[in-house]
């Protein structure tokens, strides 16, 4: 097993000698991000780069910090060390340009049950400052998308779970962003429904060079070749393909993989 | 802070705004309702029963001796007013709870401004609330100058914002739904009762200096002098920079609150896991 301290400043080292390049700039720029609530240190000293076109798993337990992580990334809150950029827009200066590239589902569901699915994206559409005819335009189209066109004028209160999810990813997608987080968006799904978000999602990367950022607990949802960011504890562990992590650590698979970092950390 | 959004953009978030906060009203037939019935209930039962025994004297904005039923009627337009503003507060803790309030909060439109919208948007939403009870006031025999609808249009709408802002920053310290009795109990009673609205200062004092006092400090007895004074088309200079400045310092607060950097750290920390 590799010592912890050995993983965490090989993880930074990685990370800190890729800095944001002119020519190719990262869709999503971390650097040495600190956040505390009260006493507790949610996160201490995590940099990250998503390159753009990219799918990267943020993988951590429960209470790793990633919900604090978006919650910062999304500027619910503001960052108290660190910042953070997105496609070189610094979010703390010029928020409103790093905002409008960003698509955001929630993990915890983020729809007024009372309006039907067609609102609630109007709202979106509104919110983000979106002509009238071009909102109409894509609303139409993103509701096709994840299958709930004929759906669309139906309360949310009367949709299951995976409809939910799928309006609210059509929600993220409505104003063209360049940068997408899903934080645990299939969290309280069915295999099926699971399934499907993960392949759109997926789909996205490929058909619009969409840059990815997913933040789960699910190990399954891990791919060979996906850029894996371990979160444990508010630290960055290792980041790095899941594949080329499974080989340096001598793992059985990602699962042992992140069971020998976790571990690790713990003692 | 929105470099590169054009002014049409502001325009349509703060539509889109107002849009939902309507829709939202519409769907809640019964908050319309309750609305009125609150005031009505006041004007044709409580009124009426002091209407034999007490009479307001020559004050301005009056030029004769009025009847009480008449004295009342802008306490309770500002009445409407206060609870339409602790709606919104309702409406905010509800937002938090089903997770709208993220979908705001991440727009990238500044947070002043989309604060701001909600809250024009629901002072908007008290105007036709309080023009249908003045309609039933004037079937039910309140005289108030015809004129004076038009006139007391400003003072609505700057009351509205000062309850609706005070409303804005209650919502950044209720953290669930349930609290809401708490509001009910420790601000809208008291601001209601320790005012104008139902008797004026100079009869209050009568009985209590002290209570005038508590009176005069009270920023809903100015939302109801300026209602009042313009209500009978003229102008009460105090009352309104007292509203003013009310508003002024419950927005700034409230905007202070719902800074990510400040307020919203505080409150989501329950709301938030890791």
């Amino acid at each position: 097993m590799i010592p912890l301290d050995h993983v965490v400043a090989d993880s930074r080292e990685t990370t800190l000698l890729q800095p944001p390049s002119h020519h190719d700039p990262a869709a999503l720029s971390v650097n040495d991000l600190s956040h505390r609530i009260g006493d507790r240190t949610i996160l201490d000293g995590v940099s990250l780069q998503v390159p753009v076109g990219r799918f990267a798993v943020l993988l951590g337990l429960n209470g790793a910090g990633k919900t604090t992580l978006f919650s910062l990334i999304t500027r619910l809150y503001t960052a108290q060390q660190g910042s953070i950029r997105i496609f070189e827009s610094d979010l703390q200066r010029e928020s409103s340009v790093a905002l409008s590239m960003l698509g955001v589902v929630f993990q915890q569901r983020a729809l007024d049950p009372d309006l039907s699915a067609r609102q609630n994206l109007w709202y979106h559409a509104a919110l983000h400052g979106m002509p009238w005819g071009q909102a109409r335009r894509r609303i139409a189209e993103e509701l096709a998308r994840v299958g709930l066109a004929e759906k669309a004028d139906r309360k949310i209160r009367a949709f299951s779970g995976g409809e939910a999810r799928r309006v609210e990813l059509a929600r993220a997608l409505l104003h063209d962003p360049r940068l997408l987080l899903c934080d645990e968006a299939t969290v309280g799904l069915d295999i099926k429904s699971r399934g499907e978000i993960i392949v759109d999602v997926r789909g996205l990367v490929t058909a619009r060079a969409m840059s990815v950022l997913w933040a789960t607990h699910l190990i399954d949802e891990v791919q060979p070749d996906d850029l894996t960011i371990i979160l444990h504890r508010g630290r960055i562990l290792r980041i790095g393909v899941a594949a080329d992590i499974v080989r340096e650590l001598g793992a059985v698979d990602i699962n042992d993989a992140f069971r020998q970092l976790t571990e690790g950390a713990q003692t | 802070m929105s470099r590169g959004l054009p002014a049409s953009a502001w325009f349509r978030c703060f539509c889109g705004i107002v849009w939902r906060e309507g829709l939202r009203f519409i769907h809640q037939r019964s908050r319309f309702i309750s609305a009125l019935v609150r005031p009505l209930i006041w004007l044709f039962v409580f009124a009426a029963g002091f209407r034999a025994v007490l009479g307001v004297s020559i004050v301005p904005p009056y030029e004769t001796y009025i009847l009480y039923d008449e004295y009342i009627v802008p306490g309770l337009i500002a009445m409407i007013q206060l609870f339409n503003g602790m709606q919104s507060s309702l409406s905010m803790v509800y937002d938090r709870e089903v997770g709208s309030m993220r979908v705001l909060l991440t727009s990238p439109l500044p947070r002043w401004f989309l604060l701001l919208s909600k809250l024009v948007a629901g002072t908007l939403l008290s105007l036709p609330q309080v023009y249908v009870f003045l309609l039933i006031a004037r079937l039910y025999g309140i005289d108030v100058p015809a004129l004076g609808h038009l006139v007391v249009l400003p003072a609505l709408f700057l009351s509205g914002l000062m309850l609706g802002a005070l409303g804005l920053l209650l919502s950044s310290l209720i953290r669930q739904l349930e609290n809401f009795a708490g509001v009910m109990n420790f601000v809208i009673f008291p601001m209601f009762f320790a005012s104008s609205a139902l008797y004026p200062l100079w009869k209050i004092e009568e009985a209590s200096p002290l209570l005038r006092d508590v009176c005069a400090f009270n920023p809903f007895t100015y939302a109801v002098e300026l209602i009042r004074f313009m209500l009978y088309c003229k102008v009460d200079f105090f009352s309104g920079l007292m509203v003013l400045g009310f508003t002024t310092c419950f927005l700034s607060a409230a905007i202070m609150a719902y800074d990510p950097s400040k307020g919203l750290i505080a409150r989501m920390r329950a709301g938030i896991g890791a």
